[in-house]
């Protein structure tokens, strides 16, 4: 590969290894102002072979380069079902880059972290607002974390009462990352299929005195309100159970409805959907939990507290769970979405709820005559469709490639899995009705083109950095990472 | 609001398109039941001007370690952040992008992180590395799990008691409720006792896992202790808190460890008290399969062009569900950049002399408080840019004495070493200044002691 | 697709060989189209006992994960090593070159509970 591959200005880019040049440096370093000393050479390694060497200008160009064949929310329309691709503010960026934050050392005493401390404990304050629980740990990395967290707070719960119960019952169409963390808690899955929302008849089915908890997304991952939620926590409490909520859709709910009122018991918030901090190109996320009193003890530590005027981090809580991560939190993560809450302020929470809502009902609107959609009932802040209505054997991977040519970020496809072929929007609050016209009309040519020139579809993307890639042989004879020819 | 662009026209214009007259009847899905009948109890929306003054002032009440003399670490260490990595991170293409589900339109995600895999794989000295985990702590937790995956019925791991405490305590989070039997291994002389050790091994141990360099800032014999892991066909987890070690001593990988795991926050990010950082994790090609995480992988497309993409996702628990290898389903994506480009940037020259030099520092700061009266070394043998002294003085004491000169002076092991008495984990980096570390010398030497 | 003659076939879309007291297994044509491009096989090790509907071993594609169900109990005789390293001969050539293990019947009675071609393919057809 050279640069002469280049077409235009879409760059041409090799890998770090293959750019080097012996003896090229990109670093300073301050002077050795004291003795150079050097170990025992038996526990020294020879230089890291192929490591890069590249000056300070190659490596600006190099990822700068690579910047450019990416796709991020500041590029374009994201609306990527069940992950929120809202808007980043800029300001919440700056916020965490202040130096009183950047350059804070997590074993600085109390007493020189306040700041910090404080805004955490805000933080904690207001997602109990926002959700209705009584206390909130923002120890969790990620949405995931945060799920493993509240399934360990119900397992050690349930032992503290001197149950037993080691089932967990999941709706078939919850997140995958459900029935794993199920399992990482020692729990065994009970599946229940459902059509469109969980029945109160589908749960008392499976409900005994062996099953600890349901695991429940709310609204689901079909953009549909639970509508029979209290009715089914009611049941499982006068059962003994505890009731999870994946809280990946709380966009949809913020000042409408609070999960923690209705029957919840724990839940996950993941404050790079809902609280505006950005995906980062996969992470880092952060997932803090919300639980109801009686879970309080069993909370992983440090949490922090209030006494008197001042904050701390309180380690001690008898029944912990324990850590989950090193230090405290995602803490960079926590200021962004804090700054996030102070400029929307509770009326601009709810407002933000509303908008996403509008918006997803809105291209709902108008796909709904072009594209099949399986479930008719009143969605929320996302809709899914499903292939059935695209024609010449044109199937939704292709619609989304498509897509691509058009200039947009595909939604998420094949999830849930209850619908063939899903094609999942979520728009999400910070788009205008511009984009979603945009965006709408390009659906619709495009299932106009799969009737007519369905190729089209199936060559797509012609106007990528690389066209459709060999997934099949990526899988079989892995290659994961650079090394010498 | 400047975020929701919507004007009222937008809005009427909607509501007609989609059949209703009020937003309300959106929310009809919604039992009446459910819903919240007050406003949320939150402050109102402040303009930026407003917010930043807020936060502005909450920031200045934290100690910033450039306006300290800063000799913390226990696992998060001050290292300089050339500029380019925080101008590169900000390049919104990058992290304001989800994960690369959609390969033709993520290229630069993911070619950043197939760079990120080899780094870290040429660095720990292993064959495979995944595209990180949420920190250090969390990946030695996975990487015990990967051990009883993998060693079937084997069901006890043997945990140093110098493996930094953060991570004895995540793992045993993570194994709560998993049929596993965690025992510690004491240390001697500051490094993982290898008497106890031997007696400890059994054909039950799954992995023993050690720090290296150590919570003592020790650098541990890795070689034997994978022979005597070895013997007993357990697999050896080396878990590296501060990877700048390995920009000299010898790669976990070449000493015989099986599993490398650590945290990456010393390669250009932020302390941020503490997070977001990242857990790099690499393991030898027999145990690829069994890796947590998600993976990037080189390919071509239709015209035969390199490229790459997601692979191996079959492991994952979006496919897998609750047979997945983790339940993890992000990675530190910006995280992993800043690494990236902080190792690219010093390369193989640099990264060597920014480990001498903290190595050097260290050392001059180690010779000149070993001289003082009231303080000794607590362990002989080497040790990189940590290590232990044991005061006369109380640490709370010495700790608040020297506070009043702007030096935070170290991390006390009170609690979490009580045996070792009045012990102080001291951290020197090349963020301390030969002046710095004179200061802190006399500072010590000022007490009562 | 092909479902040939000789062989015989059960519900979780395995085929069976009968030499003698040795039989083949595989996987049918209909489940290497439904699988797609096969990435991945796992078998598993001579020696091992196998219980007729537990899993003998696994089969990914790029997307999804499946379990190979032993249709009859036996000890494994040989297994095919080549299919490891070339996975893609499940979808080139799923009756052939394509085999995954040969066991060592414990109860040829087992074998009456599996279904001829015409059965087979009436069942794929009707699911």
């Amino acid at each position: 590969m050279s640069r002469t591959d280049s077409r235009g200005l879409v760059l041409d880019e090799k890998l770090l290894f293959e750019s080097t040049s012996e003896g090229r440096v990109g670093y300073s370093l301050p002077q050795c102002d004291v003795p150079e000393v050097t170990p025992d050479s038996k526990l020294l390694r020879d230089e890291i072979a192929d490591f890069p060497e590249l000056s300070e200008v190659d490596v600006v160009r190099h990822y700068t380069r690579l910047s450019t064949w990416n796709y991020g929310v500041d590029s374009g329309f994201y609306p990527l079902g069940s992950c929120t691709m809202k808007y980043n503010p800029k300001v919440n960026e700056q916020a965490a880059r202040l130096p009183g934050f950047a350059e804070l050392h997590p074993q600085a005493p109390e007493h020189l972290s306040q700041g910090a401390l404080q805004l955490m404990y805000m933080l904690q304050r207001d997602l109990a607002e926002v959700s209705g629980f009584d206390a909130i740990t923002l120890q969790p990395a990620a949405g995931a974390q945060g799920e493993f967290a509240g399934m360990l707070m119900i397992r050690a719960w349930h032992e503290a009462q001197g149950n037993k119960r080691n089932k967990v019952i999941i709706p078939d169409t919850a997140h995958g990352t459900n029935p794993a963390t199920a399992s990482l808690c020692g729990f065994e899955v009970i599946p229940v299929a459902t059509d469109g929302v969980l029945s109160k008849t589908a749960i008392e089915a499976v409900m005994s005195d062996e099953v600890a908890a349901l695991m429940v997304t709310n609204p689901n991952t079909l953009g549909l309100f639970e509508s029979d939620i209290r009715e089914i926590c009611d049941l499982i409490h006068e059962r003994g159970g505890l009731v999870y909520a994946d809280g990946a859709n709380l966009n949809a709910l913020m000042g409408i409805s609070r999960p923690g009122d209705i029957g919840i018991d724990v839940m996950h918030f993941n404050l790079h959907k809902t609280f505006s901090t950005p995906h980062g190109g996969g992470g880092p996320g952060a997932g803090p939990v919300g639980v109801v009193e009686k879970l309080l003890p069993f909370m992983p530590t440090p949490i922090v507290v209030k006494e008197g005027d001042r904050y701390k981090l309180e380690y001690d809580l008898k029944q912990s769970i324990g850590r989950v991560k090193g230090f405290a939190g995602h803490f960079g993560i926590l200021v962004r979405a804090y700054s996030y809450i102070l400029s929307m302020g509770g009326e601009g929470l709810k407002r933000a709820t509303e908008m996403a809502v509008l918006n997803a009902n809105y291209i709902r609107a108008r796909l709904e005559g072009e594209y099949d959609l399986p479930h008719k009932q009143r969605s929320l802040h996302e809709v899914v469709f499903s292939e059935a209505a695209l024609e010449n054997d044109c199937h939704t991977l292709d619609v989304a490639k498509r897509l691509i040519d058009y200039g947009f970020h595909p939604p998420t496809i094949y999830f849930p899995l209850v619908v063939r072929g899903a094609l999942m929007i979520e728009p999400t609050e910070t788009e205008s009705k511009q984009n979603l016209d945009e965006f709408c009309d390009a659906l619709l040519a495009i299932a106009d083109e799969a009737k007519k020139q369905p190729e089209l579809l199936k060559q797509a993307p012609v106007r990528a950095k690389v066209k459709r890639l060999d997934e099949a042989t990526a899988a079989r004879k892995p290659k994961l990472r650079w090394v010498r020819e | 609001m400047r975020y929701l662009p919507h004007t009222e026209t937008d809005i009427r214009q909607m509501l007609e398109t989609i059949g209703v007259t009020e937003i309300d009847e959106l929310f009809s899905g919604i039992p009446e039941p459910c819903r919240l009948q007050a406003p949320l109890d939150l402050p109102p929306a402040l303009s930026e001007s407003e917010s930043m003054t807020i936060l502005r002032a909450l920031a200045e009440q934290n100690a910033k370690v450039s306006e300290w003399d800063c000799f913390l670490g226990g696992g998060a260490y001050n290292h300089f952040v050339p500029a380019v990595v925080d101008h590169l991170v900000s390049r919104s293409e990058f992290y304001t992008a989800y994960t690369p589900y959609q390969p033709e339109i993520s290229q630069g995600t993911l070619q950043a992180i197939f760079e990120f895999q080899t780094m870290i794989c040429q660095l720990t000295g292993m064959d495979v590395a995944n595209a990180s985990m949420y920190d250090g702590a969390s990946a030695c937790a996975e990487a015990v799990l990967l051990a009883l995956r993998v060693g079937r019925k084997r069901n006890k791991v043997l945990l140093s008691e110098a493996l930094p405490p953060q991570y004895r305590e995540t793992i045993a989070t993570y194994c709560r409720y998993l049929e596993v039997e965690l025992i510690e291994v004491p240390q001697q002389d500051g490094v993982t006792d290898q008497a106890e050790l031997a007696a400890l091994l059994d054909d039950q141990v799954a992995a023993v896992a050690v720090g290296y360099p150590n919570y003592f800032g020790q650098i541990e014999d890795l070689q034997a202790l994978a022979a005597a892991a070895h013997a007993a066909g357990a697999k050896l987890i080396s878990a590296v808190a501060e990877p700048m070690a390995l920009g000299m001593f010898k790669a976990p990988g070449e000493l015989g460890a099986d599993v490398v795991v650590g945290e990456g926050q010393s390669f250009g990010i932020p302390l941020s008290f503490g997070g977001p950082g990242i857990g790099f994790f690499a393991v030898k090609q027999k145990d690829m399969r069994a890796l947590p995480g998600r993976l990037v992988g080189e390919t071509v497309d239709l015209d035969g062009k390199r490229g790459f993409v997601l692979t191996l996702a079959t492991r994952e628990q979006h496919i897998r569900r609750e047979k997945a290898t983790s339940n993890i389903c992000s990675n530190q994506g910006m995280c992993t950049l800043m690494v990236g480009i902080f190792l690219a940037l010093h390369g193989k020259q640099g990264l060597r002399k920014l480990a001498e030099l903290n190595y050097a520092k260290a050392a001059y700061a180690k010779q000149q408080i070993a001289a003082l009266d009231g303080f000794e070394l607590a362990f002989d043998g080497e040790t990189f840019n940590e290590f232990v002294v044991t005061c006369k003085e109380s640490v709370a004491d010495l700790q608040q004495r020297l506070e009043k000169e702007g030096i935070l002076p170290g991390i006390s092991l009170i609690k979490d070493y009580p045996e070792l008495g009045n012990g102080l984990l001291i951290c020197v980096t090349e963020q301390n200044s030969r002046e710095q570390i004179d200061r802190l010398v006399s500072a010590l030497a000022g007490g009562e002691a | 697709m092909e479902f040939p003659e000789e062989l015989k076939y059960t519900e979780e879309h395995e085929w069976v060989m009968v030499e003698d007291d040795v039989v083949t297994i595989g996987i049918t044509d209909f489940a290497q189209d439904q699988l797609g491009d096969v990435v991945f096989v796992e078998l598993p090790e001579v020696g091992d006992q196998l219980e007729a509907g537990k899993p003998l071993g696994v089969v990914e594609s790029v997307k999804a994960v499946s379990d190979v169900y032993s249709p009859l109990s036996g000890e494994v005789v040989e297994v095919n090593d080549d299919l490891p390293d070339e996975p893609e001969m499940l979808n080139s050539s799923p009756y052939e070159d394509g085999w995954m293990v040969k066991v060592k019947l414990n109860d040829s009675g087992e074998l009456d509970d599996l279904m001829d071609a015409a059965a087979y393919q009436e069942f794929i057809e009707q699911d």
